[in-house]
């Protein structure tokens, strides 16, 4: 059983899909708890496996499908292996979409009630395709499970309104491009090596001269590929709306996971895949994508403070953090390595802490915008709380984690000698800074009364004072928040904090993870 | 010109991907989009197709009842590409890789139809959704009634 959890992590998600196929339809009430369960299993399998990758001497937890053997210590068949890296992110998604199939409960009744389940289907197949990217080490595989994430989320987002279905179509044309590219890309490598597992490839380019054109065609084509998906600056046309106008629970899910996740696959095809010294040193593209990486962040932070509409501002904000990441991963420096995995931890989770608090502010307030902010400090003290402390995390101040990631970038990036993306950096906190602090400013002075009628704590008083049916209540108050979305956003805020508190242990660990990878040693 | 005489299966590939790009950026109409996706889609098969090809002679890889039973075929062996791993399977004869085409290009294509035809699918499906919106595939009429405010 115990040697079982990798491939237990993917089958969890993908039998609750078949079982909610074959039941659900008929009693829509199951979906959710077959869905709660499938996520809870498949993250304990997760958590499983990081210890098991914990025990082992190795560090890596290898599980071939199929069990055709190996020949020369390579598996024939498809290889999943778990490193510490992967671990940390199988960890990350899976609690990601526990907690967000919790909060999902209310909101998809709501939002889509004809609907829920084909939305719990998607959703389970969504997470599985996530998790196997994360865990396959065979280059093919990874494309199918890209593709599979992809459908998922295109016909997640065409769940919601009018002008999601538009910007799901939008979504399918680029993501097909990107997956296409990514799959050319894998072509190329395959005609150089022969070989579609990924450590496998490793060994055998290393005796591939550097020069190759195939190689670098290759490399080429699987960046281009990975950046379309991950909407990294020029190409993130596809993600605000997409973002932006779908269900809340869809948002909520995707928003953090999705490009962390290919912006996973690039650290992986960069250190595992194509080693640091071809991709810092032979391809000397380092300052190209540091500098792309810094106008990413500066644009991503500029129409994030020209939006009015509270979801749209966070897609850009996301765009902005897109370019962190990829500047910290292409600083060549180990410093920079760090920072960029520390900050996918920690930007998705704030990333899914503020889509949760909007989430529930809109549902709540029925207002899109950065205006239904007014006053909520007094109206919804708990949400308040989750929110301000993503805020401050985003910003950047010290006791969150979203302070010690940034810290790291900014060290690598003066260790690099890239100023210009120091500069981005801090601009982009500053943004942030006046972003948030606008909304926090609004929920704190402002219109106290503005949202009134059927929303203010008098009423429920007067409702009970005249006896009223409690029963005739508008159900759609701010004061009663379901815990369902309150609980999950709450865990969510704390973790934030936690991961900062403990910074030093997960950066020291994180650094192992950098170093066993045998990033950047002689590059630098 | 004998580069590209001898290449013009990876040539065409490069031109369908071409023409399947400009389809899936510079057309207004939805569905000539998804034309434009698919031919894109179909020029990567074609890819991978010609990367399993092994020149003149190479057959498909099954053998045939003389390879594996004949003892005449037997002696010439151990071309330079052959596997170690048929060493170790003594009773199956020696097989020069060169005459078998690569297998494997061709099998992940399957997937990767499977794939295409799925994403085809969904796509049509959200462009039924648009229409039933909006009333219209062309994209100009769609922005122009999300610009009135009708989105």
């Amino acid at each position: 059983m115990v040697e079982q959890f990798p491939i237990l992590i993917e089958l969890c998600p993908l039998f609750g899909a078949i079982l909610i196929a074959i039941l659900g339809f008929r009693m829509p009430k199951l979906c959710y708890p077959i869905t709660v369960l499938a996520m809870a299993l498949s993250c304990a399998a997760a958590i499983g496996t990081f210890m098991m990758m914990l025990a082992s001497p190795s560090g890596t937890v290898i599980y071939d499908l199929s069990g055709w053997g190996r020949v020369n210590d390579t598996a024939i068949s498809i290889e999943y292996r778990v490193d510490a890296l992967s671990a940390l992110m199988l960890v990350l998604i899976s609690s990601v979409a526990f907690l967000n199939v919790i909060y999902s409960k209310v909101r998809v009744a709501q939002e889509t009630p004809s609907k829920i389940p084909h939305f719990y289907i998607l959703y389970l197949l969504l997470v599985a395709g996530l998790e196997g990217i994360t865990i396959t080490n065979d280059a093919f595989n990874l494309y199918v499970l890209v593709e599979i994430s992809s459908l998922t989320g295109y016909a997640l987002i065409a769940i919601g309104s009018k002008r999601a279905v538009i910007s799901s179509f939008n979504y399918v044309i680029m993501g097909t491009i990107g997956a296409s590219f990514f799959l050319l890309g894998v072509g190329y490598l395959y005609i150089k090596t022969g070989t579609l597992n990924m450590s496998d490839i490793r060994s055998i380019m290393e005796a591939i001269p550097d020069d190759s054109k195939a190689i670098k065609v290759g490399f080429m084509l699987i960046m281009i590929g990975v950046w379309v998906k991950m909407a990294f600056f020029p190409l993130h046309g596809w993600l605000p709306n997409a973002y932006a106008y779908a269900p809340t629970a869809t948002g909520a899910l995707m928003a953090p996971l999705v490009t962390k996740v290919m912006i996973y696959i690039m650290i992986r095809m960069m250190l595992s895949v194509f080693g640091p010294e071809y991709v810092y040193e032979t391809l000397g593209w380092t300052d190209v994508v540091v500098t792309l990486s810094t106008i990413a962040i500066v644009a991503g932070s500029f129409f994030a403070l020209s939006r009015s509409d509270l979801r749209k501002m966070l897609t850009y904000i996301i765009v902005a953090e897109v370019g962190y990441m990829v500047g910290g991963a292409w600083l060549a420096n180990s410093q920079g390595m760090t920072g960029a995995i520390y900050h996918l931890l920690s930007d998705a989770l704030m990333t899914f802490c503020l889509f949760m608090v909007v989430g529930i502010v809109v549902s709540r307030t029925g207002d899109p915008k950065l205006t239904a902010f007014q006053g909520l400090y007094r109206k919804m003290p708990i949400t308040m709380v989750g929110f301000t402390i993503a805020a401050l995390s985003m910003i950047g101040l010290p006791p969150t984690c979203g302070f010690f990631s940034k810290w790291y970038l900014l060290r690598g990036g003066i260790e690099a000698g890239q100023y210009h993306y120091v500069g981005a950096l801090l601009f982009s906190s500053l943004v942030n800074a006046v972003l948030f602090f606008r909304l926090i400013e609004m929920a704190y002075y402002h219109g106290a009364h503005a949202h009134g009628e059927p929303i203010r704590d008098e009423d429920h008083e007067q409702y009970r004072m005249h006896g009223a049916d409690p029963d005739s209540q508008p159900k759609e108050t701010l004061a009663n928040a379901p815990w369902s979305m309150l609980g999950p956003m709450l865990v969510v805020a704390i973790g934030l904090i936690a991961l900062g508190v403990f910074n030093s242990t997960v950066t020291e660990w994180i650094g192992q993870v950098v170093a066993n990878l045998n990033v950047l040693e002689g590059a630098n | 010109m004998e580069f590209i005489v001898n290449n013009f299966n990876y040539w065409i590939y490069v031109i369908l991907m071409m023409i399947g790009l400009f389809a899936m950026i510079a057309k207004n109409n939805l569905i000539k989009k998804l034309v434009g996706m698919t031919i894109f889609q179909t020029a990567i098969i074609l890819f991978y197709v010609s990367i399993g090809v092994k020149g003149e002679g190479a057959t498909i890889p099954i053998l045939s009842y003389e390879q594996v039973h004949g003892t005449h075929h037997v002696e010439e062996a151990d071309h330079a590409g052959e596997d170690d791993s048929h060493h170790a399977q003594a009773d199956l004869p020696e097989i020069d890789a060169r005459t078998i085409t690569n297998p494997i290009p061709h099998v992940l294509m399957l997937t990767a139809i499977v794939v295409g035809v799925a994403t085809l699918g969904v796509a049509l499906a959200i462009s039924q959704r648009i229409f039933h919106f909006y009333g219209s595939l062309d994209e100009d009429v769609i922005l122009a009634k999300i610009q009135k405010g009708d989105g």
